[in-house]
């Protein structure tokens, strides 16, 4: 018996993405899907993926994704982090789990101090996580941008070690935003916490821009599948 | 009731003038008190009341089959089928724009976002249209890197697409840039919400931030020319916090879903003078405040500050009696208060009270309806015959081609905008099909197979030369834009920026204006739904050009029809739609190539145009082409290396024409189209041109060696590499912001 994925959706006041996400999900990809509010404290435990959105939570005030980690409903995404189950975070969402520390390294404003929005190419740097196993190896992609914190940083030891648990999923062909070593996306050691800023649920029908997102979530789905 | 202090002119400290006064005195039956004396200030000031506009207003067409709301509200609505309608709206903030650019745009933009969900309409696309000087001048690349960022700062944060716009660099503008913001939302018919007050005993509720001393006097400072002074006045410029305004338009659209909501109106310029008496006026009804329980960021705040602060992201929500909590309850979900500050009546005034004494009271029909009207005199600038006697013989021919498209191509008016488009998120929401860059934005209606298209539009060098024949071709080009995506136009509205109307020659460019708008949009049947008067854009010296900026917006109804600009396939044939001629005036190349301003300007036959577009919908709607561009800055030439540089192939082109080359490559002659099309279908495109006894040329065809080659006469015309194009199109911006 197959067994979709069930996603749940984080609302945060200022969340942009969120009905992106659902969009995507519900509408293209056919997938079990909810939406999660910030205060709640809990969420059901039959959730399989938590997706942290992109947007603006609490108005980037301070920096982008620093408040939201104090939400309560973060405790409930540390605890199904701890469990082992799969986490994304897109764009404001990376930079909430840097922010929490689920994921190494921080998101600085981007070089040239600028929002950038745009369709960029990434390349593929692992296809055998939960999130890039639908993938090829260096195959390279078009996925949306749109963000003004998106300059990857962290210490080079970090990086050394993230560089050989292959936790470096996706690289930019064409560094756009300053970020260290074209970092576009990366994931924890376990591979069940990802963080990009490219928003792949932007790019899961051909005629919004191409549908290279819609292997992503096809990658889980299938890792969803063998887990059990 | 507060006694009156009366200083010898207290006109003057409001901003009216002394026959105003009179007129408050003698339609009041008393003289006013100094807070009901600031309040007319406000509302008498030409930002709220149109007085110097109003009167040429009913030439414009309202209606036509799909207009559900024009004029009048916070915004107008039209029909969209399957019970949806849009609303849309643009709103001018040039004059905070110039003093403190990123926040004076931001807040351009937050206030047009309230005026749509006012109308409870959800917010899918922002546009906007801008104006500045020369693109070299250090303080234009201020301006621009500024208002910019505080248009991509709002809209971004929001989560709306900034879908398109305009913008063009001439001198006139040096110190009176322009920003104007438009916006579209979507809304179901039986949602649609009005701005009135309803009966007596209705709740008036305040939402949103708390009130301070921001903004003070802000219409009446929009309603004055720029001068030295005007630096000291940068506190009437409001800070926006696009933030609060999420939180604020996700509540009020939650509370939709509610039934207790009789009016929604948004607190704009002169706050909550302008929403009460406004809402009032429309219900027939009154309105009764306490304005001590207004929220209030700072101590001590006198009734006249409260009632005329202009802080941004509040709301006023009338409500029908009793809902309070229930109300309260959808705000606090997203961290916001509700709060009652007062009632309808039934006696027609607007009532104040301040800690329960009684400070002020005005009818409300007074500070709206009754505010004075004119209708200024008016004369044609000398300017106009002088400007007008362009002797085309004069214009040596171009010795290179290339060299004179490469340049145009770099023209601050025709690069690309991408320096500009990239700040914005344009994708947000995931319906965006028609990304900026193109003819029109096109924006899929969720959940149907329906889309928006919508450009900006406006020639300001047409409309200074020749307001009438300039304002007809704004609506025209925004029309052809948006036939160009496939969609068929629906209505507009309009963005009128000029200089101070009691000169009579600048109110003549205005009436001209308002004429060659009313005289296009009845032959094309787009109504005026919606607008903003933007007057005083002139420095001690000299005005802006006339700039009535024109936002279109057309009906796509199946968008697996849409079509964009760029070329397609190898082979196509290349078809051009319309005549050209010898009509340099008021061209990019006249001013970019031989450094002159000069009409006569293309003329525009408004039947010709209506017929060609609908020819190029025909095209369209029968699925026949591929590509379909508009020709209008830079002519043919530019037109062409645009759809090459789109689709990334080549074209080989060849003409044989009367014209010489330069005429048929840059004169910007009306009413163009350029498209492509397999060969399978150019008889069918063929034989119904001439049935509609339209004229089309066939070019020539697309090719995959991306090389653009024309041979005009015989004679090697063009011949230049996307690559070479490219550099020359892409850069310009680039060079002079980063």
């Amino acid at each position: 018996m197959s067994k979709k994925p069930k996603y749940g959706i984080v609302v945060f006041p200022g969340s942009n993405c969120d009905i992106d996400c659902w969009r995507a999900l519900d509408q293209v990809l056919d997938a079990d899907v909810t939406y999660l509010w910030h205060q709640d404290a809990t969420f059901a435990q039959e959730l399989d993926v938590i997706i942290l959105p992109g947007g603006f939570s609490y108005g980037d005030y301070l920096r982008g994704g620093a408040i939201a980690t104090f939400s309560p409903i973060m405790e409930a995404v540390k605890k199904h982090a701890k469990q082992g189950k799969l986490i994304m975070g897109i764009c404001n969402g990376f930079q909430m789990l840097t922010e929490m520390g689920l994921l190494p390294g921080t998101l600085l404003k981007n070089k040239n101090l600028k929002f950038i929005c745009d369709t960029v190419e990434l390349v593929l740097q692992q296809t055998t996580s939960p999130f890039t196993n639908q993938y090829q190896e260096d195959q390279t992609i078009s996925i949306p941008i749109a963000h003004g914190q998106g300059n990857y940083y962290v210490d080079d030891n970090t990086l050394h070690k993230m560089e050989a648990n292959g936790q470096i999923l996706f690289k930019y062909a064409r560094n756009p935003n300053g970020s260290l070593s074209d970092i576009a996306g990366i994931c924890n050691e376990q591979r069940t916490i990802l963080g990009m800023m490219p928003h792949p649920e932007r790019a899961v029908e051909e005629i919004i821009g191409g549908t290279d997102g819609a292997l992503l979530f096809q990658s889980i789905a299938n890792y969803m599948l063998n887990q059990n | 009731m507060a006694s009156t202090s009366t200083t010898t002119n207290p006109w003057q400290t409001v901003g009216l003038t002394q026959s105003e006064y009179e007129r408050i005195i003698q339609k009041l039956g008393r003289t006013p008190n100094l807070l009901e004396l600031n309040l007319f200030g406000v509302m008498w000031s030409e930002h709220c009341s149109y007085k110097n506009s109003r009167a040429l207003f009913h030439h414009f067409p309202t209606k036509n089959e799909y207009v559900l709301q024009g004029p009048g509200e916070n915004a107008g609505i039209v029909d969209i089928g399957d019970r949806q309608a849009i609303a849309f709206k643009i709103e001018s903030h040039n004059h905070p724009s110039a003093l403190e650019p990123y926040q004076g745009a931001a807040t351009g933009v937050g206030g047009i976002i309230r005026d749509i969900f006012a109308m409870g309409a959800r917010p899918i696309a922002l546009l906007n249209s801008l104006r500045f000087g020369n693109l070299e001048n250090k303080r234009t690349q201020y301006l621009l890197d500024g208002v910019v960022a505080g248009i991509a700062g709002y809209g971004n944060c929001m989560g709306i697409p900034t879908v398109g716009g305009e913008v063009f660099f001439a001198p006139d503008y040096q110190e009176n840039p322009l920003v104007n913001a438009m916006c579209v939302g979507l809304v179901d018919h039986s949602r649609i919400q009005k701005a009135v007050a309803g009966e007596a005993g209705n709740d008036i509720i305040y939402v949103g931030a708390s009130t301070g001393r921001d903004g003070i006097g802000g219409a009446s400072f929009a309603s004055e020319e720029l001068t030295e002074e005007s630096e000291s006045q940068r506190s009437a410029v409001q800070v926006g916090d696009p933030f609060m305004e999420k939180l604020l338009l996700e509540a009020c659209l939650s509370l939709l879903e509610e039934d207790y909501v009789i009016g929604l109106q948004d607190l704009g310029a002169a706050g909550l003078t302008s929403s009460c008496s406004e809402t009032a006026s429309k219900g027939s009804s009154g309105i009764a405040l306490e304005l001590s329980k207004v929220p209030q960021r700072e101590e001590g705040m006198n009734p006249t500050e409260i009632m005329i602060s202009e802080s941004q992201e509040r709301m006023l929500i009338i409500a029908k009696a009793g809902k309070e909590k229930e109300i309260a309850a959808y705000f606090e979900r997203w961290g916001l208060h509700a709060v009652k500050i007062g009632n309808t009546t039934t006696d027609g005034m607007l009532t104040m009270y301040h800690h329960g004494e009684l400070v002020g009271e005005v009818p409300a029909k007074l500070l709206t309806n009754e505010a004075p009207v004119y209708e200024r005199p008016y004369t044609r600038p000398d300017y106009i015959e002088k400007a007008n006697k362009l002797d085309v013989t004069q214009l040596e021919e171009p010795d290179n081609y290339n060299h004179t498209l490469l340049n145009l191509l770099a023209s601050p008016n025709i690069c690309s905008r991408k320096w500009i488009y990239r700040q914005y998120d344009y994708q947000v929401r995931t319906n965006t099909i028609i990304h900026p860059g193109g003819d029109a934005a096109l924006v899929r209606i969720e959940g149907t197979n329906k889309g928006i298209a919508i450009s900006t539009d406006c020639n300001n060098r047409y409309c200074y030369l020749d307001p009438r024949e300039g304002a007809k071709i704004a609506v025209a080009e925004g029309a052809r834009n948006v036939v160009a995506t496939g969609a068929t136009p629906l209505a507009i509205t309009d963005g009128l920026n000029f200089g101070n109307p009691e000169k009579a020659d600048r109110y003549w460019q205005f009436r001209e204006c308002i004429l060659g708008i009313s005289e296009a949009c009845k032959v094309l049947n787009t109504p005026v739904i919606s607008g903003n008067v933007s007057f005083y854009n002139e420095t001690p010296t000299y005005a802006i050009p006339p700039t009535p900026i024109i936002g279109m917006t057309g009906l796509l109804k199946d968008m697996d029809k849409a079509i964009t600009i760029g070329f397609k396939q190898e082979g196509d044939v290349i078809l051009l739609i319309g005549d050209t001629k010898e009509e340099f005036g008021g061209s990019e190349y006249l001013a970019h190539h031989h450094g002159k301003v000069e009409g006569p300007v293309p003329s525009c036959d408004l039947m010709l145009e209506q017929k060609h577009q609908s020819y190029c919908l025909e095209l369209i709607h029968h699925n026949w082409i591929h590509s379909a561009h508009d020709l209008s800055l830079g002519g043919f030439g530019v037109a062409l290396v645009k759809c090459c540089i789109a689709g990334d192939l080549g074209a080989n082109v060849t003409v044989k024409n009367k014209l010489r080359p330069s005429a048929f490559l840059f004169s910007e002659t009306q009413s163009r189209f350029l498209v492509s099309l397999p060969e399978k279908h150019i008889d069918e495109a063929l034989t119904l041109a001439q049935e509609q006894q339209i004229k089309v040329s066939v070019l020539g065809s697309v090719t995959a060696n991306k090389d653009i080659i024309l041979t005009y006469n015989d004679a090697s015309c063009l011949s230049l590499s996307i690559e070479q194009a490219k550099i020359s199109y892409e850069q310009t911006l680039d060079t002079f912001m980063n």
